[in-house]
């Protein structure tokens, strides 16, 4: 090996650097040479983040995802099948089954009796969308929502499912939509990160959620989802120790700079200069994160807009009201995890529970945005992991029954942020257990997504490990059909 | 955007094409932010405005410069990977580049010695979008500068080399150096040739206490304690520092530093990590790993035991739980999943780990497809996969709670303690069960698995591996784990030794001679000092994998021990210090950050091994995201000592990793991990000012000095020494001591402030101090802890 070596690699550098560029990553780099130091690998950034780059112009700068984690079931939801009432008990024809996989809860049952929904029907709006009785206040603003009955996924278990959702991929620690939205687009609030996370358990059958699914993966960690929590420190260790009160903090801050400006007049490190804006910006949160997080000066309709439900801290509806004031203040992406919807037995009993929880909040959300004229430029995003079977898991009868997990087809809905509204896109068949007309995969949502966000899905990309990683992998096509 | 971006920007440019003989003039420029920001702009709203790099060298290399353009530009369609190649053209062969086009007999990819015959330079020098390669779809695009490289390589003859990683290391002479006086060992030759080469010179020795400082945290993960600042900075002797090196790899603390590293790269974790997440006993096999490098096993004995410790003919109760290391993946309790959907996940964690960990190459690409880049093919790929195939195991043994330990596993019983496994630190009685590694050989076929899909079996494939690396040879080492191991260790294998040596040097200097640690393939960066590397790594195979040698000579370097101060021509010519004419300021890893504040504190339980433990954690972290079943639900947090243990100790339950040490970058032991980012982010701040650890050891520090009867400046000196591990410079000294004046006032305005801020954690307080004067102390205690030099190391 020769002398060439360092000066090539010094280009290599180089090349990369300006590669990016190219690319299309221009937010990323650009903001790089905003920002000191943020290209090199410690030094990102609070203040000065990125601007923000798109591929292309577009409406949508925020999104706020509102996950059904367990899958909701689709039945008893958005997708009408009176056939499955009519041929209550009857077994699922393998014709319709055609070899598909079954989770180990079911794959042993000797018969895959059909059961329809216990609850009924009908159509909303001028749209005319189905909804069930169990979402009549999502049914309230049907004209407002794309309702997709053909999402289909690849994995048949939660936690695969979950992960596959949010990142991407069933497994690897990729990172996950939320943190591609803030690595591509930046900060529009310096006192609050781009990426937020709120968790809430209904009343069904939980099961769970996992750091990962907000997981920078291989993005830098300024990218990572920051969890909110409903205790004394809505962030982690946000709050002054007794004792300490602003002011005493402010001093201290200023000591610390002193103090922290005499290693860099020593060091010459320009990280050490870094490190003090990230005190100024921790401080900043420490002012503003609390003021978001007050719900208790809502006003009065606003809370009965959510429901009084919205002043109990860590509610699915205070984290949606929650979730609007962030997405307000800037918050890129706001993600919310509501866990329950794992129905494989006592769906009659369990349901309704859920579907109570969930609804008026979700719509509420939608009606909050609309009327402060910020649908426009925030997408929203309900749904779960996966479907559920239109067979019966464990004993049926007449009054109750349960279901199993199912990758074919699922519902979810969208609404604002350049979706086409009262829409009702894809139909599966009469059994809803397969696409017949306009199929989604997980890969394609991904890509339209990102799409509403101004960017090509093949473009944002990062190279790790020698390749460049894509939120949608090698996959997707963006469902131009459902864009405004 | 208050400072300056230095950037470095060569201008090349300026090309005048006279025939083929081209005159080039370049320069360096540096420039300001502005017209950085301007060129940007024009960059990203899409002029090629093309020159911004640097000049084309006399000799073009293939390693150097035109695999990395071919690699990322054109082997996606026509390199390795044969299910994806387009027209049936390979360029990453001579033979595929040479041949003759399958359309166009008489046209040739390549032709070497006349690019405008080279269908390759004609296709990327074209503006013809229909014609143009890349394709513009593809959204890769050459610069100017790779097409004349390019140009010109085809001009010199179009020489192919292997990939100088594959190339098994040759430890080169020690290079001339003008400035011998600086240089302390042969790593010395090699970083000096280059700085005197770039024009360059290294810093001289660093400033004692902060050298003591910088090796006490690389060697134990530790600060120097008083006592040995002092022994230090009063030793005058030539061989102090030698002296207190020896001392520190002594140390039982040095075995845990190692550990933590290897812990990323085993995903060492205390849950099975899918869903449920419950509890599993895997730290007697954490507690070999500190063991190991404390006996300084070295690194061939070190390897072959934890990827064949149940395979050997001497094996042993020690050797077989060395093998937990392939056991510490993910495993689900997820009701409901397929089996063997899971199973070939465990496998194929194991060869994914493999290649990462021992081979710094990127295997987990060639599961669904032959690699894009490297040569390894998805046969290659389930070749390898074969030898971690035969383990009579199950997806799914239970759901939560069912097992901490799945079958095949071993149960370590007191008795076993005592006699052999002396090192498992265990609290109690009961037998503890840890999962090891076992082979039942006729258990199952292997199969190449299409797309990578469980349940789509292809080609049976038999025990092999890349031949790229090293052909494997059956007769010789067996078709087994302990044949794998033979390989890796053969002389021949051109990555074994370079990749250990490169994160030894990585986790030493904060990053590698590769910085790619976890990929040597095609696509990874090339070394910043090859010379250096294959010295090394070839000085480190024939002198038995000696690791404490090793980091020895390497924190024995002038390289190692130069000062950190950087100057300006410094940070201009080389910003990312690649040549390492200054010593790197590295910021603690997220352990060592927890460490140092127990350490200076005197609060550190220095007890070694043992069940994790369960320090303070903010509420409801287990709690919002569990799924409510099983043992890990809530977390209950431990009381006394266990809240003062090393930061490796901290229980990790995989889905919802200690959040102090995420923050900090720490691994969330998803998967394999060789190197750790090392950010720098508000959240971090926010962890250093509020967290309870540090705010205890800010009281606890100041309680303590408070009862010796020194002056109040002694006191905040000494908890200066011991946080930022050198004495206080003057303006440091009267700003901290105003301070000090000042929230003495202020406390003693508002008592209840001050009884209320010295109520922090658990560890008793001291009688009998009025807690004005504690909380003032503490206060500037926490200030100190606060300095970003508190926990850099400089």
């Amino acid at each position: 090996m020769d002398k060439q070596v360092l000066e090539n690699r010094l280009n290599v550098n180089r090349r990369h650097f300006l590669g990016k560029l190219g690319l299309g990553l221009g937010g990323v780099a650009l903001g790089s040479l905003l920002t000191p130091g943020l290209l090199k690998r410690g030094g990102v950034a609070g203040e000065g983040l990125p601007l923000g780059f798109k591929h292309f112009a577009s409406k949508a700068k925020r999104i706020i995802y509102l996950f059904q984690n367990g899958a909701p079931s689709q039945f008893e939801s958005f997708d009408y099948k009176p056939t499955l009432n009519q041929r209550f008990g009857e077994d699922l024809p393998e014709s319709i089954r055609g070899g598909q996989r079954l989770t180990g809860m079911t794959a042993n049952q000797e018969k895959f009796p059909l059961v329809g929904s216990r609850f009924s029907f009908k159509q909303y709006g001028d749209s005319g969308i189905w909804v069930s009785e169990l979402f009549p206040n999502i049914a309230g603003i049907a004209d407002d929502i794309c309702v997709i009955k053909t999402m289909h996924t690849e994995a048949i278990n939660h936690d695969p499912a979950l992960t596959f959702m949010q990142t991407g991929a069933q497994v690897g620690n990729r990172p996950s939509m939320g943190a591609w939205m803030s690595y591509g687009l930046g900060s529009e609030n310096q006192n609050l990160p781009a990426f937020c996370v709120l968790l809430s358990r209904g009343r069904g059958n939980g099961q769970g959620v996992y750091s990962k699914l907000w997981t920078n993966g291989f993005l830098d960690s300024v990218h990572q989802g920051v969890q909110f929590s409903s205790s004394h420190d809505p962030i982690l260790y946000l709050n002054n120790p007794d004792g300490m009160d602003m002011a005493s903090r402010r001093k201290m801050l200023d000591q610390l700079e002193a103090l922290n400006h005499m290693a860099y007049q020593e060091f010459g490190d320009p990280e050490i200069n870094t490190r003090i804006r990230q005190y100024e910006m921790a401080y900043r949160m420490q002012t503003a994160v609390p003021e978001i997080t007050d719900l208790s000066k809502e006003p009065d309709h606003i809370i009965k807009l959510y429901g009084s439900d919205c002043l109990v801290p860590g509610t699915y509806a205070a984290n949606c009201l929650l979730a609007r004031k962030l997405s307000e203040a800037g918050v890129r992406f706001v993600q919310l995890y509501h866990q329950g919807w794992d129905q494989h037995g006592n769906l009659v009993g369990e349901m309704p529970l859920q579907a109570e929880d969930a609804d008026r909040a979700s719509a509420a959300l939608i009606t909050d945005l609309k009327q402060r004229g910020l649908l426009d430029e925030t997408l929203v995003i309900w749904g779960g992991e996966f479907g559920r079977t239109n067979y019966c898991q464990g004993k049926l009868t007449p009054e109750n029954y349960g279901r199993d997990h199912h990758p074919r087809c699922f519902s979810i809905w969208m609404a604002g942020g350049g979706i086409k509204a009262g829409l009702s896109y894809g139909e599966t068949d009469e059994f809803g257990y397969n696409i017949v007309r306009d199929p989604v995969h997980v890969h394609d949502l991904h890509a339209t997504i990102l799409h509403l966000m101004g960017f090509d899905h093949e473009q944002l990309t990062f190279k790790h490990l020698g390749r460049r990683f894509r939120l949608t992998d090698v996959h997707g096509k963006v469902v131009n059909d459902i864009l405004a | 955007m208050a400072n300056l971006v230095y950037c470095f920007v060569v201008k090349s440019g300026d090309y005048q094409n006279s025939g083929s003989n081209m005159t080039r003039s370049s320069s360096v420029r540096i420039i300001d932010h502005v017209t950085l920001v301007l060129i940007t702009l024009l960059l990203v709203s899409g002029c090629n405005s093309g020159n911004q790099t640097a000049a084309i060298p006399d000799q073009v290399d293939f390693n150097f410069h035109i695999r990395p353009i071919l690699s990322d530009k054109c082997f996606t369609c026509h390199g390795p990977d044969a299910n994806q190649r387009k027209e049936d053209l390979r360029l990453d062969t001579p033979e595929g580049a040479y041949g003759a086009l399958k359309d166009y007999a008489d046209r040739h990819a390549i032709v070497p010695g006349d690019p405008m015959n080279s269908e390759v330079f004609l296709r990327i020098s074209t503006t013809d979008s229909t014609e143009m390669m890349p394709p513009p779809e593809s959204n890769l695009k050459l610069s100017t500068r790779e097409i004349k490289l390019i140009e010109k390589w085809i001009e010199q003859g179009a020489e192919y080399k292997p990939h100088w990683a594959f190339v098994p290391p040759v430890a080169a002479d020690l290079p001339q150096v003008k400035d011998q006086s600086w240089v302390s060992n042969e790593i010395d030759y090699f970083i000096l040739d280059k700085l005197e080469e770039a024009g360059l010179k290294p810093n001289q020795r660093a400033d004692k206490a902060l050298l003591l400082k910088r090796v006490s945290f690389d060697l134990t993960g530790l600060p120097p304690t008083l006592e040995m600042q002092e022994a230090f900075l009063n030793d005058r002797s030539p061989g102090a520092y030698e002296k207190v090196v020896d001392q520190l790899l002594k140390s039982p603390h040095y075995g845990e530093k190692m550990a933590v590293h290897w812990l990323d790269v085993a995903r060492y974790a205390d849950s099975h990590g899918y869903q449920d997440d419950g509890l599993r006993t895997m730290w007697p096999w954490r507690d070999w790993v500190i063991h190991a490098f404390n006996e300084n096993y070295p690194y061939d004995q070190f390897l072959t035991w934890q990827l064949a410790g149940d395979l050997m003919t001497d094996r042993n109760m020690e050797t077989l739980l060395a093998t937990g290391f392939n056991r510490n993946h993910k495993i689900t309790q997820e009701g409901g999943v397929i089996d063997e959907e899971y199973r070939i996940e465990y496998v194929t964690d194991r060869t994914n780990t493999f290649g990462k960990a021992f081979l710094g190459l990127t295997f987990e690409c060639a599961k669904c497809h032959d690699h894009k880049y490297d040569p390894i093919s998805q046969k290659d790929y389930y070749s390898t996969f074969y030898f971690f195939d035969k383990v009579p195991e199950k997806g799914l043994v239970g759901t939560i709670d069912a097992s901490f330990a799945d079958p095949p596993n071993m149960k370590i019983t007191d008795k076993d303690i005592s006699e052999m496994l002396t090192f498992i630190n265990k609290k109690d009685t009961a037998a503890v069960e840890v999962m090891v590694m076992e082979d039942s050989a006729d258990i199952r076929t292997t199969h190449v698995l299409n797309r990578g899909n469980y349940d789509a079996k292809a080609d049976t494939v038999y025990a092999d591996t890349p031949e790229a690396i090293l052909k494997y040879d059956t007769t010789q080492w067996g078709s087994n784990r302990l044949g794998l191991a033979r390989w890796l260790l053969d002389e021949n294998n051109p990555l074994t030794s370079r990749v250990l040596v490169n994160r030894i040097w990585q986790e030493i200097f904060g990053r590698g001679i590769v910085k790619t640690s976890g990929d040597f393939g095609m696509q990874g960066d090339l070394p910043s000092h090859p010379e250096l590397l294959d010295w090394l790594a070839v000085d480190f195979r024939d002198n038995g994998w000696n690791i404490k040698r090793l980091v020895k000579q390497v924190v024995m370097s002038s390289t190692y021990t130069q000062s950190s101060v950087v100057s300006k021509r410094q940070q201009q010519k080389d910003p990312e210090n690649i040549y390492l004419s200054h010593a790197n300021r590295v910021r603690l890893g997220a352990e060592m950050v927890r460490d140092h504040v127990l350490a200076s504190s005197e609060l550190l339980n220095p007890e070694i091994g043992g069940p994790s433990v369960k320090p303070y954690q903010p509420d409801g972290i287990w709690e919002s995201s569990t799924s409510g079943r099983g043992l890990l639900q809530f977390y209950v947090q431990d009381h006394g000592d266990d809240l003062y243990r090393r930061g490796m100790y901290t229980f990790i339950k995989r889905t919802a990793p200690p959040p102090g040490m995420l923050i900090f970058d720490a691994s969330n032991r998803d998967q394999c991990e060789v190197s750790r980012l090392n950010t720098n982010t508000p959240l971090q701040a926010l962890v250093m000012l509020n967290n309870p650890t540090v705010l205890e050891g800010s009281r606890v520090l100041a309680e303590r000095l408070l009862s010796e009867s020194t002056s109040e400046e002694q006191k905040v000196q000494q908890a200066f020494r011991r946080i930022i591990c050198r004495p206080m410079r003057e303006e440091e000294r009267s700003l901290l001591m105003d301070y000090l004046k000042d929230e003495q006032q202020r406390f003693s305005e508002q008592r209840e402030a001050a009884s209320a801020f010295i109520e922090i954690g658990e560890y008793p307080k001291l009688a009998d101090q009025d807690p004005v004067t504690v909380a003032a102390l503490m206060q500037v205690i926490h200030t100190i802890y606060n300095m970003e030099e508190a926990i850099t190391k400089s």
